[in-house]
């Protein structure tokens, strides 16, 4: 369960390194911020620690949707270009210094007073919406069944937490590459980590360093399931589509695939977020596997550990992927039946079969190979299109009838 | 649907296509590029040439918004471009290859030239995921014509083929037929002959008339290999250390005094004089 787990927020790695070509490992950031945010949820439901048994919905959603729609006003109103719109306008009675001075001015409090008005009124919107619509509708069904409603809607709130997170983190860090990426978001792993650990200052029931308690046990094996179905359908549908391309063009040569009329930026975002919010996924189903949440299971170490699962298994393979979560908590968890002497040793061995596979096979075990349903459907060429006669094929004829007899 | 302005030819009136004025670049305190300009008329086909470092590459990053200009205007159909991002500049219609080749080397040929219509696909993000009819239908469109686009090259039958596998002359090809993909009016190519053996530059030559004939293009083209300018342009700018040495035709060109000092030394002029 576990593995399935941890190949959710893998694939969402998968994504921004494999196929996006980010080399980026806050990973684990965006899997507490799922687990966290979702717990908050769920245990709010279940022993209502904010007073209203929906307020844990309320206050995170309300963070959603007030984000989304002060990030939609900015973009629209095209607040970017105000200040030099401003600057070219003023300059004509100002000096060049005031009129600066003024247009960045007047540009930083539009902004500030949109997000304030736009983003906090319509998470205050929502917030009094959901308070007030959520506990009677839920209240109506059994409970064991609006527990469930409510355990979806936790790890949907946590997933889309996380990818905000990440278009938020993404904004400015993307511009970079290589180390310079991977060690801004290593860093943001740390500032998230120091967030968890001193969380309870903020909402007192996360309970910072002494662990997150009383989460409901709702994580069961359909769950699991379901979720990485979603995800794994989600993600090669992505990839085989026009935007998926896109961005494994991208990856290949960003110039080129900028004069070939692509916005690079956007879709690097874009792929950020959307990784991200795969690991606010695995994180949600997480915090309600072992009703336990500590900030030491997001340090910026775990951020390693999907990363290790998709070298192994082949980076830009879904397949390869999966292959590379279970091996690797199979091997963590499985060999813990090794007498306790040599419990231990399974880091060094894990260690070890890394070290083997990079050096005989360095692209991973799959490579960029694909099984099953997850290989690149292959696309008929067009002169065999036109040799292949409008009848049924033997074959076909063959398979209607034996459906017929 | 994606592609019909370029099977609808607007043939070549006298309208410019491309105006620059004044277009400067600094690298810090270097001056690459110096007060370049070059006004370019619908179809016609005009080489820049020049001795390695002239600012040529220069002038083709700025254009295509790769490079942010440091003075100077470009002017597009009579729209400034200057500064724009480069992938709005591709989309507004000019469309360009690199000097050294830069194919998506692990995309297939297919790919390679469906990622061109990325910006004109007919469906969104969410029919891709759903798998809609949106979806099915908008990615067959985008599959036929990437498909009759590799016909016109000959090279459907490498659809499926990585592109890191396409031997040199076929990459350039590709890249010549994933630039014309994304439906430009104006085609800027960076040295397309570079690397190439006599036989290949002969039947490069040949594609740039079939192209320019065929998607009623006006090409601005780069080239270090004197043969295939006076082969092919119509008029030509010259530039040394940044800056215009001279314009004209082949003819005018070749025999120069100030080309011939450029390329070859000043001690060269005597021997020839």
């Amino acid at each position: 369960m576990l593995g399935t787990l941890m190949a959710i927020s893998a694939l969402g790695l998968n994504l921004k390194y494999g196929y996006t070509g980010l080399f980026a490992l806050g990973q684990a950031a965006f899997y507490g911020i799922g687990a966290y945010s979702s717990a908050l949820i769920t245990k709010d439901w279940a022993s209502g620690w904010s007073g209203n048994p929906a307020g844990g919905l309320a206050g995170v959603l309300a963070l959603e949707v007030g984000f989304i729609l002060a990030v939609i006003a900015i973009s629209y109103l095209k607040i970017g270009s105000l200040r030099h719109r401003l600057r070219e306008g003023l300059s004509k009675w100002l000096t060049d210094f005031e009129a600066s001075v003024l247009a960045t001015t007047v540009t930083l409090v539009t902004g500030v007073l949109i997000i304030v008005v736009i983003g906090g009124g319509s998470g205050w919107l929502v917030r009094q919406a959901v308070l007030s619509i959520v506990p009677p509708v839920l209240g109506a069904l059994p409970p064991a069944i609006s527990q469930q409603v409510i355990f979806a809607l936790a790890l949907l709130a946590g997933a889309v937490l996380a990818g905000l997170a990440g278009f938020l983190i993404g904004l400015p860090l993307l511009n970079l590459t290589y180390d310079y990426l991977c060690i801004s978001t290593l860093g943001f792993g740390i500032i998230m980590y120091v967030f968890f650990n001193n969380a309870d200052k903020l909402i007192p029931t996360l309970k910072g360093a002494r662990g997150m308690v009383g989460i409901p046990n709702l994580t069961t094996w359909p769950w699991v399931f379901i979720c990485a179905v979603v995800a794994l359908v989600v993600m090669r549908n992505f990839i085989y589509s026009s935007t998926g391309r896109a961005i494994l063009a991208l990856r290949d040569d960003p110039i080129a695939a900028e004069t070939m009329g692509i916005n690079t930026s956007k879709l690097k975002i874009l792929a950020y977020a959307l990784g991200c919010a795969y690991a606010g996924l695995a994180g949600g189903l997480y915090a309600h596997l072992y009703s336990f949440l500590h900030p030491s299971n997001f340090t910026w170490l775990k951020s390693i550990d999907p990363f290790v699962m998709v070298v192994f298994g082949g980076v830009g393979s879904m397949t390869g992927t999966i292959l590379g979560a279970y091996v690797f908590e199979i091997l963590l968890e499985g060999l813990r039946v090794l007498p306790a002497a040599l419990v231990d040793w399974r880091y060094v061995l894990y260690a070890l079969i890394v070290l083997v596979v990079m050096l005989f096979r360095p692209q991973g075990i799959m490579g960029t190979k694909e099984w099953g349903f997850l290989k690149l459907p292959r696309i008929a060429n067009r002169k065999h299109q036109q040799e292949v006669p409008a009848e049924a094929t033997p074959i076909e004829a063959q398979a209607v009838e034996n459906q017929e007899s | 649907m994606i592609h019909s302005d370029i099977h609808n030819p607007d043939p070549g009136t006298d309208s410019t296509i491309l105006k620059i004025d004044g277009l400067t670049k600094f690298f810090g305190g270097l001056r690459a590029v110096h007060n370049f300009d070059v006004e370019i008329k619908k179809g016609e086909l005009v080489g820049l040439i020049g001795p390695n470092g002239a600012g040529k590459t220069t002038i083709f990053n700025m254009i295509t918004g790769i490079y942010p200009v440091s003075a100077g205007s470009i002017v597009f159909k009579g729209q400034e471009i200057t500064n724009r991002p480069a992938h709005e500049i591709t989309q507004l219609g000019i469309g360009r290859t690199f000097q050294r080749i830069r194919i998506f080397p692990n995309l297939t040929v297919l790919d390679n030239v469906r990622v061109a219509y990325h910006s004109h696909a007919a469906y969104n993000l969410f029919d891709g995921v759903l798998r809609s009819r949106h979806f099915s239908q908008g990615e067959q469109e985008m599959t036929e014509t990437a498909q009759e686009f590799l016909a016109v090259f000959g090279m459907e039958d490498l659809q499926e083929t990585l592109a890191s596998n396409l031997p040199y002359g076929a990459q350039r090809r590709l890249e010549i037929a994933r630039a014309l993909a994304t439906a430009p009016e104006l085609l800027l190519l960076d040295e397309p002959a570079a690397g190439m053996n006599p036989h290949e530059i002969i039947e490069l030559m040949d594609l740039i008339h079939f192209i320019r004939d065929r998607f009623h293009l006006t090409v601005f083209l780069i080239e270090h290999q004197m043969r295939v300018v006076m082969g092919i342009c119509e008029w030509m700018t010259v530039l040394d250390f940044g800056e215009i040495l001279t314009r004209g035709t082949p003819q005018e060109i070749q025999n120069n005094p100030k080309v011939i000092e450029a390329y070859l030394g000043s001690q060269a002029i005597r021997t020839v004089a």
